[in-house]
């Protein structure tokens, strides 16, 4: 069957995110455009965490133990993308998949390029939108970090995708539960010399949200003056449950760290909401952010390029506005 | 130590994209075109080893006569020579890089291949890990810290809320993102030096699309949004209209 889809759900502390939910679920729907079927492939993990796939009208889904898989290489390890992208390409060419759908998290945009050299698919990175036309597969994606966005179309018929995080929505689906499987390792031939590049360890920063998974994010700028004034970021991020973030002008100063920084040269995030606090809206952190759907600016500058873009905002002085903003939310939300 | 380092040349961030005729690609004509920042990144770690444990350091870019300006910009920073993988068309794909510098890179038999993380004007983080799995050479992307000692590589990669820890044994390739270093601003001295620094040309021996552009296009344009003017006596009301209006708190 042409367009054979096989949909990798990710997994993260042992769950399932809404990021895996999203592929499944784009994939559910792709299908139904095409009169086609997907799969899923995932690693294991709790039987109830993977039975909670199956209502997303996934025919069947395998599994494979990570563990078994890092076996093979001898040394205690976590990961390896090299070898887990080689048991996804065995896997495809197996069963004779033709479109992989993966989630565009630093682990699948990791996986999904290496898989789609390995199996001489095209590739295309941070789609927005999956359409099939005539049973052609198109994707649209923004590039510039936002400034502009293409309409892909490709020569072959094997395809890899990744899907931007936060986009695509899940929905259960309407097909009967699909069927778990365990697939066997020893089947797909993976070498020692398959795992290139080993992870040893992961090291994670305590309860810090990252502006990439948010769907609330909080931004500071240089309006904030220094870096001992971003606690009032925070604490408005705190109340919010948001990710903190930061412009370029002020991760360059070195008020913030690299990974908050959203933009061109940063993170292109797309939130349900984003309140831009004392940034005035260079091009380039436009461009990373203003696909989020409902962006806030406060701003003392009424000209600022920032309000431009918002949906909402409030011309003032952050120092009074940010404080005021906080405690209004903690008495709506706590109370 | 034998040290490449992969370059593109790419659009200045601070570039407002117009279409152009064909409605596929961005109209250039006023545009500034500079060495991909993430690649900055990239040349500074690779020159930086150099100076640690000798060798040289070549800098490689995929692409018509242009892409020459990418090179030139690195040699400043201390590159030795250039290669321009010369490509007949501006019309080419992630595939058609990758196969190409895999190609070049497999012959070359180097110790370390650098590049940056992504090019800031298709942002799609593939060509190094395309030229991984081509080459089989070991490949870590989006390093903030790298150490090579004696034959081995250890980085860290920055992930979602996070780093993982990798190791590799060389040859291996590096994709850096920001944070990895400062890259040193170049000075007169070694500006002047690097205009007579050899670029040679080679032919490409890969050519084909997979995918193809069939249009490009700006985002919609937002609605005027409501902003309020009256400082922090606005922010009751800018409450009532996220939760209330927009839903979202």
């Amino acid at each position: 069957m042409a367009n054979k889809i096989l949909a990798f759900a990710e997994i993260k502390d042992n769950k399932f995110k809404s990021n895996a939910y999203e592929v499944i679920s784009e994939a559910d729907r792709l299908t139904k455009k095409l009169g086609t079927t997907y799969d899923i492939l995932a690693f294991k993990t709790e039987e109830s965490e993977l039975k909670k796939l199956s209502e997303y009208g996934a025919e069947k889904i395998f599994y494979f133990d990570l563990k078994e898989l890092n076996s093979l290489y001898g040394e205690n390890i976590l990961l390896s993308h090299s070898a887990v992208a080689k048991v996804i390409s065995s896997f495809i060419s197996k069963y004779n998949y033709d479109i992989l759908m993966v989630s565009g998290t630093t682990t699948g945009r990791e996986i999904a390029p290496r898989v789609s050299a390995l199996t001489e698919s095209a590739y295309a990175p941070d789609c927005v939108g999956i359409f099939a036309d005539d049973g052609n597969i198109t994707i649209s994606r923004p590039v510039y970090a936002g400034k502009s966005y293409i309409k892909v179309k490709f020569n072959t018929g094997k395809i890899v995708l990744t899907l931007r995080p936060n986009v695509f929505k899940s929905e259960k689906s309407s097909n009967p539960p699909s069927a778990l499987e365990e697939i066997n390792i020893s089947d797909y031939g993976i070498q020692k010399t398959d795992f290139k590049a080993v992870v040893k360890e992961i090291v994670l920063s305590e309860g810090k949200l990252d502006v990439a998974e948010a769907d609330k994010i909080v931004s500071g700028g240089r309006g904030l003056r220094g870096p001992e004034n971003f606690h009032l970021v925070e604490e408005l991020a705190n109340v919010l449950g948001a990710a903190t973030g930061a412009s370029r002008a002020v991760v360059d100063a070195g008020w913030r760290p690299h990974s908050d920084q959203v933009g061109q040269t940063g993170k292109t995030v797309s939130p349900n909401l984003y309140i831009a606090c004392g940034i005035s809206g260079a091009i380039q952190h436009l461009a990373g952010m203003s696909s989020s759907k409902c962006i806030v600016a406060i701003n003392k500058d009424k000209d600022a390029p920032i309000f431009q873009i918002a949906d909402y905002g409030i011309i003032g002085d952050v120092f009074e506005i940010l404080p005021a903003l906080t405690v209004e939310l903690k008495k709506l939300l706590n109370g | 130590m034998k040290i490449i380092v992969c370059v593109s040349l790419v659009p200045d961030s601070t570039t407002k994209v117009k279409i152009d005729a064909s409605g596929k690609k961005i109209d250039d004509k006023e545009v500034s075109f500079i060495i991909n920042p993430y690649d900055e990144f990239a040349v500074e770690e690779a020159v930086q080893l150099k100076e640690k444990n000798g060798g040289e350091v070549m800098v490689v870019s995929y692409g018509t006569e242009k892409s020459k300006e990418a090179i030139k910009k690195a040699f400043p920073i201390g590159c030795d020579k250039g290669v321009l993988i010369k490509s007949e068309t501006e019309d080419f794909d992630a595939f058609a890089v990758a196969k190409n510098l895999a190609d070049f890179i497999s012959k070359q038999n180097p110790d370390i291949v650098f590049f940056g993380k992504q090019s800031i004007d298709f942002d799609g983080m593939q060509v190094p890990l395309m030229v991984a799995e081509i080459t089989g050479i070991p490949c870590m992307s989006v390093v903030v810290k790298l150490d090579i000692t004696d034959g081995k590589a250890r980085a860290e990669r920055e992930i979602e809320g996070g780093k993982e820890i990798l190791e590799a044994n060389l040859p291996v390739i590096v994709a850096a993102q920001k944070g990895l270093n400062n890259p040193r601003y170049p000075n007169l001295k070694s500006i002047m030096a690097s205009k007579s620094k050899p670029i040679e040309t080679i032919n490409a021996v890969y050519s084909g699309n997979k995918v193809e552009i069939s249009e490009m296009y700006l985002p919609s344009v937002k609605g005027k949004g409501k902003i309020l003017e009256n400082g922090v006596e606005s922010v009751q009301e800018l409450v009532k209209l996220l939760r209330e209006e927009a839903k979202v708190i």
